[in-house]
């Protein structure tokens, strides 16, 4: 089982209360930018073992979206964090290099 | 002028809980910043309550008021004075960032009576009903089965529910097949 703490409203809720919403920090590309530029916006994702940054909504509570890390391979969720971001908080990156040294994501490590 | 009615009519059901659609019951939901001083201020002013912190829902002697996100509550009120009480709500946050809807005829809610009415509720929500982790003073927006609902605990032995009226019938049905006589499985265990 899955739970997920929702910064929002403090619940450590279900997976079943959630909705998720895909990879978390894409910049948008938009009909001004290149076609591989707008190409990996649409279709280039990550697709990790391991550890994962993604968007979830508490779409059976509070209704609102946020962001969490997590591992993929055990669920561990290493934290969640305000949706109004573009990357992670530091203290987010902090617990996941204590906890998995060797991880890398994009050019985050 | 045609009368309103509320969607299950107060439609009732006997079983080791007993369940009842509430009927009509006004409801204003409130759009704003909760940490702003200034929202707080006018919704104090007009509920004569104070805006509940995260997750909570206060009582007045007709007026309850709950915490459903950090930008919103909901205002319960008579449903008589529910277009009147979002009127004066929505002129006094004029100035601000701010919403004041009456959703009463959106919505459709229930009571579930009886000292087993935890159970009645967890077998439906996948949320901790023990009494240390719920219970006087709290909400809790969850699912029930496969729709949205919020629930609170009046006192000890009763929850109420508030859903979409779209999905009364179904909520009604599942509430009262969780209450039926012999479905009683003991919980929260005694330990
Ligand atoms: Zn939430």
């Amino acid at each position: 089982m899955l739970l997920i703490t929702c910064p929002n409203c403090g619940v450590a809720a279900e997976e079943t209360e959630l909705h998720a919403g895909g990879e978390a920090h894409i910049t948008r590309f938009g009909p001004e930018a290149s076609e591989n530029d707008f190409e990996d916006y649409l279709f280039r994702r990550e697709n990790p073992r391991g550890v994962h940054f993604e968007r979830w909504r508490h779409a059976n509570g509070c209704g609102k979206w946020f962001h969490a890390a997590r591992c993929t391979a055990t669920l561990e969720v290493f934290g969640t964090y305000s949706a109004q971001t573009t990357e992670p908080p530091r203290e987010i990156l902090e617990t996941i290099r204590a906890k998995r040294p060797a991880w890398t994501w994009r050019d985050l490590k | 002028m045609s009368e309103p009615v509320s969607a299950l009519n107060g439609a009732s059901f006997g079983g080791y809980c007993d369940v009842t659609e509430i009927g009509l019951r006004g409801m204003v939901t409130l759009r704003g910043d909760l940490s702003a001083a200034a929202f707080k201020k006018v919704i104090e002013a007009e509920t004569g309550l104070t805006v509940p912190g995260q997750r909570k829902i206060v009582h007045g002697k007709v007026v309850s008021l709950a915490w459903m996100s950090p930008d919103e509550l909901l205002l319960l009120v008579s449903y008589r004075d529910a277009a009147a009480t979002a009127a004066r709500l929505a002129d006094s946050l004029n100035h601000q960032h701010a919403m004041a809807v009456d959703v009463s005829d959106a919505r459709a809610s229930f009571r579930i009576e009886g000292s087993a009415c935890r159970e009645v509720l967890a077998k439906l929500a996948p949320v901790d009903l023990y009494p240390e982790a719920f219970g006087h003073g709290d909400i809790r927006r969850t699912r029930l089965a496969q729709v949205a609902g919020a629930i609170w605990m009046p006192d000890e032995a009763s929850f109420e529910v508030v859903c979409f009226r779209s999905v009364a019938r179904y909520v009604f049905d599942l509430l009262s097949e969780a209450a039926r006589h012999g479905g009683q499985v003991g919980y929260p265990v005694e330990t």
